[in-house]
């Protein structure tokens, strides 16, 4: 079983996939193709992972290794319907980043993406900067399709 | 012929998947991985897991480094590692290692040297035999790919 069909299966027993009127194979990548994302994150292995993930959902999407580069990117113009921000990183952690690109205008899909936080009051912290939704690592195709349906509520 | 050889190869990486899952060395998320690699990266889960090998050998040196200091106080600094650690070791589906790096963090929490030193200890052994088994792995996958005929990047 190829991976598209895995993750269209997915997709519509969510319901996603109905949502987004797609039909047979090839419909994730025509429902997400102008979907653009940024991943945060300074770990080389999420980073491919994530990528990856966003990748096989048809999805064109940058990585950047902390909260400052992703600040930088869009102060430079760019911008991305979804972000996925890791929450520890060095320089500028996720937290701190969000406030940023908030106070900035940012209104992009902001997904906290972190190791299970142990500290229930941090995790209200990353919610509190700005976030529009949290998942726990690791990130799956599932958890991604569960953000990506509010970035199709928000277009 | 070609294909011949490849079927006995296919069993054998199974058995061994099986054996990982059973002893609770890797989890669902690994199936999760493969699940990712298709034609167009036809290498994910080597490469992912290349990728985390030489990350977590980084951060093991790391972390021995901060321990084997005199005047060791940085319990925050190891906690970023061993953070650093276990969301990687999650994305890969390395739930043993995994396991072992939150006793690990929990044992810095609590500025408990020696709990430290004893999970330093259990992380190494827990990610030498991960390595060696992903290692047999992917030589299998290897042998099983020449047998079908299909080219493949060699290990060094």
């Amino acid at each position: 079983m190829s991976s598209n069909i895995n993750t269209e299966n997915w997709m519509k027993d969510i319901g996603v996939l109905d949502h987004l009127s797609g039909v047979g194979e090839g419909s994730t990548s025509a429902a997400t193709k102008n979907i653009t994302a940024l991943v945060v994150d300074d770990d080389s292995v999420n980073q491919m992972i994530h990528s990856k993930i966003l990748e096989n959902l048809g999805i064109q999407n940058q990585v950047v290794r902390n909260g400052k580069e992703a600040v930088d990117l869009h102060s430079s113009g760019n911008n991305f319907d979804l972000i996925l921000m890791d929450m520890d990183m060095p320089v500028m952690n996720g937290i701190e980043a969000t406030r940023k690109l908030r106070a900035m205008g940012v209104r992009s899909i902001i997904a906290g993406v972190s190791t299970c936080t142990r500290d229930e009051l941090e995790q209200k912290e990353f919610m509190a900067a700005g976030l529009d939704d949290f998942q726990e690592k690791p990130l799956t195709t599932p958890k991604l399709v569960s953000i990506l349906q509010k970035v199709n509520k928000k277009c | 012929m070609l294909g011949l050889g490849a079927d006995p190869l296919r069993a054998d990486m199974n058995r061994l998947l099986a054996l990982l899952f059973h002893q609770g060395v890797l989890d669902e998320q690994f199936v999760q991985l493969q699940q990712l690699q298709d034609e167009s990266s036809p290498n994910f889960v080597y490469e992912v897991v290349n990728i985390y090998f030489h990350e977590s050998e980084k951060l093991l040196k790391n972390l021995r480094g901060l321990l084997m200091e005199r005047e060791f106080s940085d319990y925050k600094k190891m906690g970023i590692h061993l953070n650093q650690f276990m969301g990687s070791s999650s994305s890969i589906g390395a739930k043993r290692v995994r396991n072992v790096c939150v006793a690990f963090r929990a044992a810095s929490e609590q500025n408990n040297r020696a709990g430290c030193l004893g999970a330093l200890e259990l992380l190494e052994h827990e990610y030498c035999y991960l390595k060696n088994k992903l290692h047999e792995l992917f030589h299998i996958e290897q042998q099983r790919v020449l047998a079908a005929g299909v080219r493949y990047p060699m290990q060094n």
